[in-house]
């Protein structure tokens, strides 16, 4: 039961994305173009889904737990720091040269189109090399603070 | 390139990926962010906690083949950037939403809708490095 609805829900997020136009790059960049070939809509995706969201979070997380777990996994860091900042600074020239962000290449890499699996391969790529420089990182905080 | 204005679509397909997050958190706890998910694939800590991410990945890889089902057609993907630039934004945007901790679903959508100071920052923050991004990359180095 808690795979299945996780498969669908999956599937409902996808089917958005494909359905609102997300997973296209040429639509995701011509929102931003304001200068050129402008396209409102996706504004008006993400309009819909904090609706939603909003909504519904609230009356979800006034529950005392999930239905399928037993409690909720909420983030919990507060701080707003030059990694947050800059990782986001990162993320918004990648996603301005591809048009992809990971929630709309995931679902259209169902289409096998070569350029969304190439992305996908390199994105792949660089979450496993930040992954190994934070690591690092750690550990040469960690022996900082040993020594 | 120039793409058709589609409030309708946009708007219905933004409400079912809202839906998704909110049953997501209703059933299973959780956010729904693609950092976040595809990371617990990557880097797992624990079967329980494995199977339902790779669940929700093979759902969402599995929508074009029921938009397929539905409309006749894939949806459309028109492509903005060749080879090696598809290469270089993946590779960035690997690195910065795992340095970020979130991207457009878990900061832009979940985050912001619990009003997550931290994720209205990350967003405003990586809606304005796109937004130059593309300027730079359409009307200065020219596409």
């Amino acid at each position: 039961m808690r795979l299945i609805s996780a498969y669908l829900l999956g599937l409902l997020f996808g089917l958005g994305i494909t359905i609102s136009g997300m997973g296209n790059p040429a639509k995701v960049v011509n929102f931003f173009d304001v200068a050129g070939s402008w396209d409102p809509s996706l504004a008006f995706v993400m309009a819909g889904a904090l609706a939603i969201t909003f909504i519904g979070y609230r009356l979800v997380l006034a529950r005392p737990r999930p239905l399928q777990e037993d409690r909720f996994f909420l983030p919990t860091s507060r701080v707003i720091d030059a990694r947050l900042l800059g990782g986001a600074v990162i993320f918004g020239i990648g996603w301005g040269i591809s048009g992809f962000c990971p929630g709309g290449a995931l679902p259209v890499i169902g289409t096998f189109n070569a350029d969304v699996l190439i992305f996908t391969a390199a994105m792949l790529a660089g979450i496993l090399a930040a992954r190994l420089m934070l690591k690092r990182r750690e550990l040469a905080l960690a022996a900082r603070s040993a020594a | 390139m120039t793409t058709e204005f589609t409030p309708y679509a946009a708007l219905i397909g933004g409400a079912m990926i809202g839906t998704a997050s909110v049953l997501l958190m209703l059933l299973h706890g959780r956010i729904f962010g693609a950092t976040g998910i595809l990371a617990g694939i990557l880097f797992p800590a624990g079967a329980r906690d494995w199977s339902w991410r790779v669940m929700v990945v093979l759902g969402m890889v599995s929508a074009p083949l029921v938009y397929l089902l539905f409309a006749g057609r894939f949806p459309p993907i028109q492509s903005v950037a060749s080879v090696p630039w598809q290469v270089v934004g993946g590779f960035l945007v690997g690195i910065g939403v795992t340095i970020g901790s979130g991207c457009t679903s878990g900061h832009g959508v979940c985050g912001m809708a619990r009003l997550s100071k931290r994720s209205i920052a990350a967003t405003l923050t990586f809606m304005a490095s796109t937004a130059l991004t593309v300027y730079v990359m359409r009307h200065v180095l020219g596409g």
